[in-house]
Parts: C-alpha cells; structure tokens; sequence
C-alpha cells in the first residue's frame, strides 16, 4: 500500500495576523502543519502499520516547510518530498498542476490531505488533483476503513453522514473527528533527522513557467475592521435579559 | 464578447436552498449588459425546485434528473454537470461554498482548466474589472482576486450575497438534458441524516453557541430551545465538540465553521482566537460568561456577565414575550 499525503505549512492558528508592504507578515510567525493535514499524517501512519505499505509525505513551499515536513516524518511518515521553486504562484489552479506533475508518475494507492487549509481556505487542491488524476475521491471524512481494493469511508456532509464505498486508488480529505494525531516522540524525532529527504524544482518535473501561469490573481489585502468591545449590561439577571432584547430591536434594530 | 453565466441551483430533497438564490445573485453581481444567465438544477426530484426558480428571470433552466442523483455522489454529479456544460459552454460557473458546492466546483475548475475563487463574500465592479472578496485566515484578514483568465469558477459564502429577487412576469425556458449514466466508481452506501428540520448553521440568521461552560449534552438544552423559538441554530466551541458535548459538526472557528449571521450569541465560550476566526464577522455578537475577564468580551456588542443557565431561560422567555405582541 503506497500512501502519499500532501501537506501545507500553515502559520499557527494562534498567530494575530499584520500587513506590512502589502503582505502577510511572517516576521517572528510560528509555522505548523494544517491541522487538517495533521489528520491526514495520523490516519496514513496508522493505516501503514496495520497494512504495510509506505507514506510519503509531499508538499508544495518555501524552504522553511522542510522543518515541518521533518515534524510530519517524526509522526513516522517513511519519506518527504517538497516541491519548492519560486516560480510557483499562490493559486490553487497552478498548485495543482505542480502536483500532479509529481504524482503521475508515481502511481500510489491511496492519497489523503487536509479538508483545507487554514491559510487561504480554499479546498480546491486535493479535489483538482483527484480530477487531474481521474481518480476518485471524496471529501471532509471522518472515518477511513479499507477492504483491499476498495475504501468505506464516512463523509461529514455539513452534519449529516454520508457512507461512500469509493474504489482505490482514491483521495480523501480529513476532517476533524477522523482521529486524535500522536505528538512526535523524541525516538521519532532522532529517526525522523535520517529519512529520505527529496527537494524537487519544477525544472526537476519538467515543467515550465509557462504551464502553470496562474489563473487568478490577488488585488488587495486588508485586514478586517477591528471589532471594539461593546457594552456589558449590568444588574439582576431578568433585568439584563430584558434590556438586552430590548436593545436588539431598538438600537441593533436585528428583531 | 457576452459571457454565459452557469448558475448551479443547489437542491435539498428537491427544495431550493437559500444559498441557491444568493449564488443567482452573485451571477447578476458579474453579468453585464448581453449576457445571458442561466441555472442548472439537478437532483431526482427537481419539479418543485424548477418551478420556483421560474420566476427568477433566467434565460434558461437546464435540468438533470436522474435517480442516481438522489444523493449526492460528486462522479454521477458531475456527470450531470458536464452534460450541462457541453450544451452551455459557460464563460463562469458559480455554486454555493457548502459541502456539495466545495466538493463540485474544484472537479468542474480541473475539467475546465480553469482558475477558482474560493469562499467569496462580496463581488464588484471596478474599473470594468470584476473583483471578488473573499476571507483568508478565516477571516482574520481579506483579500480581493481577480481572474487573469476564463473560464471562471465561483463559489459563493452563504449568507453574505444579497439574494436575487424573484421578476414579476418572468419564466425561463426550460431544456431537459439527458443524464449520462457514467460506470461509477464510488457508492453512496447510506446516508444518516441528521439535521432534518434543522437550520443549516451556515445559513442561519441566528446562532446560538455553547462552550465548554455548558457542561455536558444536556446543558446545549436550554440554547436548543432559544434557537427554535427564533429560528436559528445551534453552534459550538471545539472545547465543547472536544469534551463530547456535541458533534464536530457544530464547531465553529478556523478549523470548523464560519458563520456570518445577523445575531451570534456565545455562551460559556472563553474566546480563544481560533473561536473568535469564525463568528467575529456575525453582524451582532453577544456574550453570556461568568468571567468578567473573558477575551469574547472584547468582541462582543453586549456582554452579560453572569451564569448561561440563569441568563439563557430567561432570554427565551423575554424573546417569547417580544415575538408574541
Ligand atoms: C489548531 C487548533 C485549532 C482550533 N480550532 C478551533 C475552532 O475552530 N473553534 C474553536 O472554538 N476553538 C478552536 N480551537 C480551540 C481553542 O483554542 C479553545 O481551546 C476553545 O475555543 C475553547 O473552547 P471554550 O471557549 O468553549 O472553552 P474554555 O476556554 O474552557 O471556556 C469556557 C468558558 O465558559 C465560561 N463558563 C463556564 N461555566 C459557565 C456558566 N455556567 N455560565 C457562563 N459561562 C461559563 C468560562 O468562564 C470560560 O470562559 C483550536 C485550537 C487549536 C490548537
């Protein structure tokens, strides 16, 4: 069982975000794996250990991702790879296309990713890739069981549960509740300094500029308006309740 | 040159959702003069859904109705799709951001080899440019992107485009289009449905969220009953989701559900930022904690300081009084 998992680094979900030239600033930024994609590592690793088979981690970004890669490998990922060439747009369209030029040839049974990710949220990749691919997949899963050349897997349908019977090779997406992810350990950590490591340009895919010119193109970055904090009310209990009801027709003017 | 704009009018048991009239609003957002705008419905029991969007002011309603399409199945949809779009040749393609929606449009980008904006929340022209909006961080900062190519794939965040109004006097032709019947390698085995009746979170004008303050299954009851008497629904922390209170279904913040509603109530819920990412765009935000030194205060339009279970019955009943006279 050949398992590739894609992963993004994303910044920490407690980091407050600032513009500084235009941008996103990283300055001082903490960098993780998705939480997503967290999931995806977990489920592969266990999924490894019970069928045999091999996990490869493979992601598409700056060099820094290399350290969250080496996090991902001490959850006993077998081996990495990044794609990274500043070449690369940020636009899912050409992400895609960079990925596919990687696994197109390397034929694995199984994929997993993130839902998506918590940076630019947008869900397209892994779903692009299952079509460029022709490949099945389906998305935001909460419960993976494979029966050999086929998978049952559970999909969160905004509260309600689907359950897919989906023929291999196929891509999920995890969604939280899929698993709980192990922490690394320190052995994982010693080993995971030792795996195979592959850094890949897209020159290295035999791709160009040219064949993943992005297809949209961001315009303006702003942070939203800061929310203050409003008024507490005060005194009994049935009083506040009433002022508050009252307020929500009179000054919000919402019922 | 006009552009044929596809809208995918997405159906729940054959009853047009909501965001279905908010995504056909986001296509006259795009449209200019000469362009034609059309929807595409398809489900096995569609009569009701396309009888409804007549009066929207289409030019066409292309349906696909099948019972392969009974439930969802993102090969047997998108089947159905590109039968459509065969006979349409669409310059843009929009849907709803909801679990079909997030599911669809990326297959139907990858097949048209075409760009996607993702999630979006606010569409305008400028400078003859049609510029979108959309959240990164979840919502923690935006972004406006622009298409540097066709065709065009969309994705619309319910609650935030105005929806289309019905035009007196108007009714669409209608083209039945033949449902392929592709070999399907995926099987819809079951589905559990679990929020039948209820109001979808992220289309709801009104959440009501516990946290972890609620203290177990039974402590959501009294939020349940606030959100029937006002038609909402019922939301969550992941510390609630984590402590087994409720389903990972109800979660909102960066890694659950981002909701924009006219009022968000939070009860027992402390605000960490990853909370607060996925409601603090909600239009009202109110907050029931018993610690004056929660961060969700510094959100919040009103604040109650005071015990969710005193507080919130008694809402219910204040709201009761008000909605009665
Ligand atoms: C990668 C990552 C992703 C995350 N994503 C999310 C996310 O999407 N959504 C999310 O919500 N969190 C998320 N979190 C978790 C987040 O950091 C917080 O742990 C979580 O939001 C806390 O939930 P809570 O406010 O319900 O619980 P607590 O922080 O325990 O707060 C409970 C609050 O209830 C109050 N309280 C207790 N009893 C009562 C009472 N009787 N009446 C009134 N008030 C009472 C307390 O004063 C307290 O403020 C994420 C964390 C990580 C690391």
């Amino acid at each position: 069982m050949k398992i590739v998992v894609l992963l993004k680094q994303t910044f920490d979900t407690e980091e407050k975000i600032t513009i500084e030239n235009g941008s996103i600033a990283e300055d001082g930024v903490k960098f993780v794996i998705n939480p997503y994609d967290e999931y995806a590592v977990e489920e592969a690793v266990k999924l490894r250990d019970d069928h045999g088979g091999s996990v490869t981690l493979l992601s598409v970004g700056p060099d820094r991702t290399a350290e969250t890669l080496r996090t991902a490998l001490a959850m006993g990922a077998d081996d990495a790879v990044l794609i990274s060439d500043e070449r690369i747009p940020d636009d899912e369209y050409a992400v895609s296309k960079v990925l596919h030029a990687y696994l197109s040839k390397e034929s694995p049974d199984l994929i997993l990713g993130g839902n998506f990710s918590v940076d630019r949220g947008s869900g397209q990749v892994a779903i692009r890739l299952a079509s460029l691919l022709g490949i099945s997949h389906a998305g935001s899963i909460t419960k993976l069981t494979l029966n050999g050349t086929t998978a049952e897997v559970h999909r969160d349908a905004e509260g309600d549960l689907e359950v897919l019977e989906v023929q291999l090779p196929a891509i999920f997406t995890a969604q939280q509740g899929l698993n709980e992810p192990r922490y690394p350990s320190l052995p994982g950590i010693m080993k995971a300094k030792k795996k195979p490591f592959q850094t890949l340009t897209l020159d290295d895919l035999g791709l160009s500029e040219a064949d993943i010119q992005p297809a949209t193109k961001q315009s303006e970055l702003s942070l939203p308006p800061e929310r203050s904090a409003g008024r507490i009310l005060k005194g009994e209990p049935a009083e506040v309740a009433h002022e508050l009801v009252s307020l929500l027709r009179t000054q919000s003017k919402v019922i | 040159m006009s552009k044929t704009i596809l809208v995918y009018a997405e159906n729940r048991d054959g009853k047009l959702r909501q965001v279905a009239l908010e995504t056909l609003g986001a296509a006259r957002l795009i449209a200019g003069d000469g362009d034609s705008i059309r929807i595409l419905v398809a489900g096995s029991n569609i009569t009701e859904a396309v009888s409804a969007l007549n009066a929207y002011g289409a030019d066409t309603i292309y349906t696909v109705e099948h019972d392969d399409l009974e439930n969802y199945n993102p090969e047997a949809y998108m089947a159905a799709i590109e039968a459509v779009i065969g006979q349409a040749k669409p310059d843009a393609v929009l849907f709803g951001h909801t679990a079909i929606g997030r599911d669809l449009a990326p297959l139907v980008a990858a097949s048209l080899n075409a760009g996607q904006i993702s999630d979006v929340t606010a569409i305008e022209t400028e400078s003859g440019e049609v510029v979108f909006t959309r959240p990164l961080y979840a919502g923690k900062a935006f972004e406006k992107r622009v298409f540097q190519n066709g065709p065009w794939v969309v994705t619309v965040r319910p609650n935030n485009i105005p929806a289309a109004e019905a035009i007196e006097g108007a009714s669409a032709s209608i083209e039945d289009i033949a449902y392929p019947a592709p070999s399907l390698r995926s099987v819809v085995k079951d589905v559990v449905r679990k929020t039948t009746g209820k109001i979808d979170l992220s289309e709801a004008k009104i959440v009501i969220s516990g946290g972890r303050g609620v203290k177990s299954a039974e402590g959501f009851q009294p939020l349940e009953e606030l959100a029937d008497l006002l038609g909402g629904a019922v939301g969550a922390s992941r510390g609630a989701c984590d402590a087994g209170y409720c389903d990972y279904a109800l979660q909102i913040g960066q890694t659950g559900k981002v909701v924009t509603p006219e009022i968000y109530i939070a009860c027992g819920i402390s605000g960490a930022i990853q909370h607060l990412a996925g409601m603090s765009q909600s239009r009202v935000i109110i907050a029931i904690n018993k610690d004056p030194e929660a961060p969700i205060f510094k959100v919040a339009d009103y604040g109650i300081v005071g015990d969710l279970f005193d507080i919130v019955p008694l809402l219910t009943q204040e709201f009761r009084k008000v909605l009665v006279s």
